[in-house]
This record gives structure tokens, sequence and C-alpha cells, in this order.
């Protein structure tokens, strides 16, 4: 434990230093969390500002779009790029992980700061260096990155077939920075979780979102080296002459698909298990019920980790490779059904017998479940090869991950933030304006991508700049419409919960320590938390979701605090 | 019911591929509105009426499991199920290559299509090939063969209507197939992200009786030293 000692003696000179080093390049997990999430804010900002520029080209073809003036097809081709290099790399990540994941991992397993606090806080500012990159290369004259937030070669393999010499470059930099910082950060979560844990806190006794925060962590880990491998590569055949994905020097264009995917297939879990980590936690409390199935979930999430590595060729049915791979790789896809139905199902048990509270958190969670659903089942006709000659490549597919990662990162996160908030800040945050928040955003979010989903069983090709060269696609045009109204409206919605975000930081009411009656350990501490986290170190007697425990005058029983006798016994502990 | 969303199906093998997304849809509704109406139904019978406590329940012991691993099961047997099911539909279209009637040459390019027809000796690959851009002409009920090939980036050659889509990769040739069984004329879309242009990478298949076949191949598929050739 040496590390958490010299964790807390550096926390202590920390007091006494200044407003640069305490909040700007500060190593207190805290206030990194609270860095990543600035962060991803500053940058969901502009992946939503594409989002409209896209969605307003669809619907009103080469019209200008309001606020902005004429979208072309090559900057189109760039804002679609820009728009899911942020929203996957530079907005879930950072949100889900990078604030959640450091907030919440040393406070839940009981550990003064991140086992590496000085690496912690290299690996925010490694990830400010790639946003700056990025960003910077949507300013060049000829436009940033236009091959697809993919990246497939050889479009992205030689300036020739866009037009984008150092927008690409620069994307590929940007790209290997990120995942730079979220190994550091990785690195990071697994060895607090596995290093510091309180006193009784064994694996069995984390909080789920420990679980699912360490599992994405891993799967990262262990994906990320091909692709980086992969991005060298490109930034080679780009700019030094190499072919590794390009034919005519004996390269293979394949090749960078299946770099890409071995590592993106993972990634979607990356983002998701954190999630559902968010949502399971804010189940239970507002519930007031254990969590139906801890363990059962725990091994599933395992399960989706181990099954995420061999499923990457479902995105690939029809790319040219064996198709004799196809029928395996349907089967491993498919599969991964089964852990995620183990989920969805343990989560509707939990609510079996409950006693709910529909506070915004526990809206957005179960918000994100509903609609989560519809993502999960509509992946079948994808996983399926058959089904997906198809469907791939259409807005069926732009649908189906959007119902994914929508849930996961912003039902999961936003829920997360009304959950939290209190810790996070000391202060409380207004529910109607969240339930306002909620609804508008549900409502919005369905109304966005069902019409996209009906645009693409009609065989609306994605990533086309307008679709007046289809006489087959014109009866659909209606959908788009419809989506981007919905669009214009969802974005809309947020403006309550910004106003509603930064107005309670100041005059918010003044939370108490443990404002939900929740379990874990955070609970215990103030609201926010001092540094370092625990004055006095906690020991841990039970599992975090001992709720509606009979034979008990309270209905929640905080982990430091022992089950007592006669209850323990009614439990059948 | 989901078909009605869909393209008119009109090549041999895109029923079957709509049998598998028929039968997904029905498995997979099923489900989805059973699990969603559970959802929002016990979110309304277990509101919070007062200080009531609500039910303990771990999930630990194998007879609670059982409520989840039960449906589990039936999820893994269905799964399983449609593993079988879409093999077969799969084997038809991309691992059956039936004897060609009838082949064409596809060079897509950025942003066409280019389609190289056998010019009189019925050969491809030959001095007298003829190339047509953006416009396939087959008979209909014929086996199809396309040899798909790329100058420049990856495309992707789909058309809805036959359930056909292969990506078109430079450095191979690929090969796909159909055979389509009613005269019309289909969208051929490019599905891959190909460029700026990749919007306007359009073309069409026109499936012709014999006899109109005939008539456009005598008046186009002469050698490109011919007069009026493209």
């Amino acid at each position: 434990m040496s590390t958490a000692v010299a964790a807390g003696a550096h926390a202590h000179e920390h007091h006494e230093l200044g407003f640069i080093r305490r909040y700007i390049f500060s190593t207190d997990h805290k206030v990194i969390a609270k860095q990543y999430m600035t962060a991803s804010a500053l940058m969901a900002i502009l992946g939503g500002l594409a989002a409209y520029l896209i969605r307003w080209q669809l619907a009103w073809p080469e019209t200008d779009v309001p606020g902005w003036g004429p979208f072309g097809p090559e900057n189109y081709n760039a804002y679609i790029t820009m728009h899911g290099t942020i929203m996957i790399f530079f907005v879930a990540m950072p949100f889900l992980l990078g604030a959640f994941g450091n907030f919440l991992i040393p406070l839940m397993v009981g550990a003064d700061d991140m086992a590496f606090p000085r690496l912690n806080a290299l690996s925010f500012w490694t990830l400010t260096v790639a946003s700056t990159i990025l960003v910077v290369s949507m300013f060049l004259p000829e436009g940033p990155a236009a091959a697809g937030w993919t990246g497939y070669a050889p479009l992205s393999a030689n300036a020739l077939y866009t037009g984008v010499h150092w927008g690409q470059n620069l994307w590929i930099l940007a790209i290997a920075a990120e995942f730079a910082s979220f190994l550091m950060g990785g690195i990071n979560f697994l060895v607090t979780t596995l290093n510091m844990r309180a006193p009784g806190m064994s694996l069995m006794r984390m909080p789920l979102i420990v679980w699912t925060e360490v599992t994405a962590s891993v799967l990262f880990l262990l994906s990320v080296g091909p692709l980086i491998a992969g991005a060298i590569m490109l930034f080679l055949d780009r700019t030094m002459g190499t072919g590794f994905f390009l034919p005519d020097k004996g390269g293979d264009p394949l090749l960078w698909e299946h770099l890409f995917w071995f590592f993106g297939h993972p990634e979607v879990y990356v983002v998701a298990l954190p999630g559902f980590g968010i949502m399971l936690e804010i189940l239970s409390v507002f519930s007031r019920k254990p969590i139906f199935g801890y363990k059962m979930i725990v091994y599933s999430t395992i399960t989706t980790g181990i099954l995420s590595f061999v499923v990457w060729a479902h995105h690939m049915f029809v790319s040219g490779i064996d198709p004799r791979l196809a029928t395996p790789f349907s089967i491993t896809t498919i599969l991964i059904s089964v852990p995620f139905a183990i989920l969805v199902f343990c989560m509707t048990a939990t609510l079996y017998g409950a006693s709910i509270r529909f506070t915004a958190a526990m809206l957005f969670a179960l918000g994100g479940l509903i609609t989560f659903i519809l993502g999960g089942v509509t992946g079948i006709f994808l996983g399926s090869a058959s089904s997906d000659i198809y469907m791939h490549g259409t807005y069926f597919v732009v649908s189906h991950f959007h119902y994914v990662l929508f849930p996961t990162v912003f039902f999961g996160g936003f829920g997360g933030l009304y959950f939290w908030y209190p810790k996070m800040f000391g202060r409380m945050m207004n529910e109607t304006l969240g339930k306002i928040h909620f609804w508008g955003t549900f409502i919005f979010f369905n109304c966005v991508f069902i019409p996209l989903f009906f645009a693409g069983l009609g065989g609306t090709p994605r990533r086309l700049y307008e679709f007046s060269n289809y006489e087959m696609l014109a009866h659909l045009q209606p959908l788009q419409v419809m989506a981007t109204w919905s669009l214009i409206g969802l974005l809309i919605v947020q403006l309550p919960f910004l106003f509603n975000f930064s107005y309670s930081m100041f005059r918010g009411k003044v939370a108490e320590k443990n404002p939900w009656h929740a379990n874990s350990l955070e609970w215990t501490l103030d609201s926010p938390p001092p540094h370092p986290n625990f004055p006095t170190p906690p020991r841990v007697y039970h599992d975090p979701y001992e709720y509606s425990v009979p034979g008990m005058s309270e209905d929640w029983l905080p982990q430091d605090q022992p089950m007592p006798v006669g209850a323990a016994t009614a439990a059948g502990k | 019911m989901i078909q009605n969303w869909m393209p008119e199906s009109v090549s041999t093998f895109g029923g079957d591929i709509d049998s598998i997304i028929r039968l997904i849809f029905y498995i997979v509704g099923v489900w989805f509105v059973a699990v969603e109406v559970l959802i929002v139904y016990f979110a309304i019978r277990y509101r919070r009426r007062g200080p009531r406590q609500a039910a303990y329940l771990k999930g630990d012991s194998w007879r609670e499991a059982s409520w989840v691993l039960i449906p589990v099961a039936i999820v893994l047997v269905l799964d399983l199920g449609l593993d079988v099911a879409g093999h077969a539909a799969w084997e038809t279209e991309k691992l059956t290559l039936p004897t060609a009637e009838y082949e064409v040459g596809v060079s897509a390019k950025q942003f066409n299509w280019e389609f190289v027809y056998p010019g009189p000796d019925g050969k491809l690959g030959t001095e007298d090939d003829v190339t047509i851009e953006n416009e396939l002409h087959v008979p209909v009920g014929k086996v199809v063969r396309l040899e798909l090939s790329s100058k420049d980036v990856l495309h992707s050659f789909s058309v809805p209507n036959f359930r056909l889509r292969q990506d078109v990769v430079p450095g191979r040739v690929i090969r796909a197939w159909f055979q389509a069984d009613k005269p019309g004329t289909y969208e051929i879309q490019c599905t891959e992200l190909c460029g700026f242009g990749h919007y306007t990478m359009h073309g069409n298949v026109f499936v012709q009786t014999q006899q109109d076949y005939d008539n456009w191949k005598r008046d186009n598929l002469k050698p490109a030293s011919a007069a009026g050739a493209q």
C-alpha cells in the first residue's frame, strides 16, 4: 500500500497549492474526472453540430444550412467522419470511462486516489492534445479527414482519392494520441481495482459499475494494439510511400478492415458496458432492491468481453473475405445475445416487486434499458450473414448502432450525472428540469431513429450526400425530414440540461452525504468528498446492493456497516 | 409485414434472404414486445406508494436464477436455429456459383460502374469486349455471373431488388451471381463510401426478355472498332 500512502502524502501538500496545480494540473482523480467531463461536453457540442449539418443536408438537400451556410458533398463526407470520430473517441470514452471511471473507481473501492495519480493527469492531458489535433484539422483549408470514421483504405491511404492531405494525417495522429491516453487510463483503472481495494472489498462485493469499467479497460488494452500498428502503417502509406494497404504496391485493403474491426467491435463494449454499469447502480437504488443476479451479471459482462474478440468479421460479411467465414462469425455474433439477454432479464427482474422512485436518474436508466433493447434485437438482423447481405451499409445499420450507443452513452451517462451530481458538486440538480430533459430526449431520440430503420429497410444506403439520383428512394424522403426535425428537437431539449447543470452548481440545494439513501462507499463521504478521499480507512462488510433487507427498520445498509445479526438470518445469509 | 417496407424481390435467391429477414423479425419481435411490456408493467405496478418495503430478491438461488436462465436457454436455442436457417440462404447466394449462362465484367471506379460485355466472340477478356458505363443489360431468367474489380478504392455493388451486395476490392477479382426472374429496370447502388462523388455512383440493371435483350445486343455489343459503339 505504499502507493496509497504516497498518494495521500502528495494530496496533503496539494491543499497548499495554488489554483493552477489544484484545478488545472491536478492529480486528484475527482478533479481529473471533471476535466474529462468538461472535455467530453465540449466535444459533444461539436459532434452535435456535425449531426445537425448532416441531417439538414439529408432532409433538404443542397439548401443553405441555417446558421452555417452552404454544405457541399466534400463537407458532408468530412462531417460524417468527424461526427463518428468525435462521438466515439472524444465523447463516449472520455465521458463514460474518463469521467465516471475516474470519479467512481477509487471512491467505490475505498481507495484514496488512483494507483498512479500522475499517470492519470498525463492521460487526461494526452487526450487534450488529441482533441486539439482533431479540432485543428477541421480548420485546414482542404478540410478534415473525409474517409469515414472507419477510415477504410485505400480511400484513407492516399490523398489522391479524397483530396484531403493533412486533415487525414492529423486524424490518424489524433486517434493514436487518444489511444495512448486511454491505455494509460486503463492501466490505472485495472491496477487501482486490483491492488487498492479497502479491507473486506472482495471482487464479488464491488459495485457493478466498477466491474464494467474494469472489463471495458481490459478489452481496450487487449484490442487496441493491432489498430495502433494499423494506424502507423496507414500513416506511413500516406507520408512515406509505403503500400501496406495499397494493392498496386502489393498491399491489401482488407488488412485495414481486419485491424480496424478487431479493435472496433470490442470498442462497442468498451463504451456500452460502463453505460450499463451506471444504469445498474441507479436501478438498484431507486427500486430499493438488490440487483437481481449480481453474479450472473458479472459473468455475463466477462463473457461479453471474451466473445467480443471473436465477432469482428461480422462487419465484413460482404467485404470479400472468404465466404466460408460468414457462418462461424454469425454464430459467435448471435451468441452475444445470450449474455446480453441475461443482463436485460436481470435488470427487468430487479424491477419485480420493487418500490420505484421515478427520479430523473431513474427515468434515464429505465429509458436507456428500454431503448437499448431495440438496438440489441436489431443487431440480430445484422449478425445473421444472409440477412446482412440486404441490411449491410443501409440506414438500418445507422439506426441499429445509434440504438446501441445512444442509450448507453447518453441515457446511461445523463442518468449517472443526475445521480452522482450531488457527490461531484455538493449540490442537487433540479428534478423537474431533469424530467423535462428526460422526456424530451426519450421522445425525440426515438423519433430520429425509428424512421431511419424504415429508410434502411427501403434500401437507403448510408453516407450518401443526397438521394435524388435514386428513383427507388424518392418515397422515403419524408422519413429523412422527420428524422431531421426530431434531431433539432433533440438538440433543443439539451438546453434545460445545460442550464440545470451549470445553475445547480452554484444555486442548487446543498446536498447531504447520502441524498438517495444508497449503499456504496462514496455515499459515506461528504459531498463533495475531501482529498484524500477517506479520512478513516473504510471496512466493507457486504455487497453494495443490500436494500430492503428483511428485519431492518431502514431500507438501506451502507457497505461499511455490518449486517445486523437478526437481519442477516432473515436474509438467509 | 416487414416486407412491405422493402423493395420488390426479383431474383431467385431474394426470396430466401427475405424468409430469413422475416423469421428474425417475428422471433425478435415477440421478444422485444414481451420484454418491453414487462418492463413498463413492472415500472407502473411497482411504483412507490408510500414507505412500503420492496421484496428482497437477490437471484442467488437456482430457483430464482431460473427466472432468467430458462428464458435465456430459449434465446440460445432460437439463436442456433437462426444460425442454421441463415446458413442455407448464405450458401445459395455466396458459397455456390451456378454455371454461368452469361458473364459480365464490372469495373468500379470513382464514380462510375463500367460494365464490360463480351464481344461477338462471346468471351470476356478479349480485344472485342465492349465497355458501357452504368448500364447493365441482362436477359431474364439467365444465371448471370459478375466479375467485380476496382480501379481505385473500395466500392460495393448493391442491387436492393436482387438482395445482392458485394464489396468491390482493388487488387482482387470477386465473383458474384444472380438470376433475375422479372423484367424491369432496377437501380444499382454503390454502398461503400468511395469519395466526394459517392452519392452520384448510380447505375441501372435492365432485365430484359430474351427478344428485347437480343435486339439490344445486336445494336450495342459490337467490337470497339465498329462504328456506333460506345
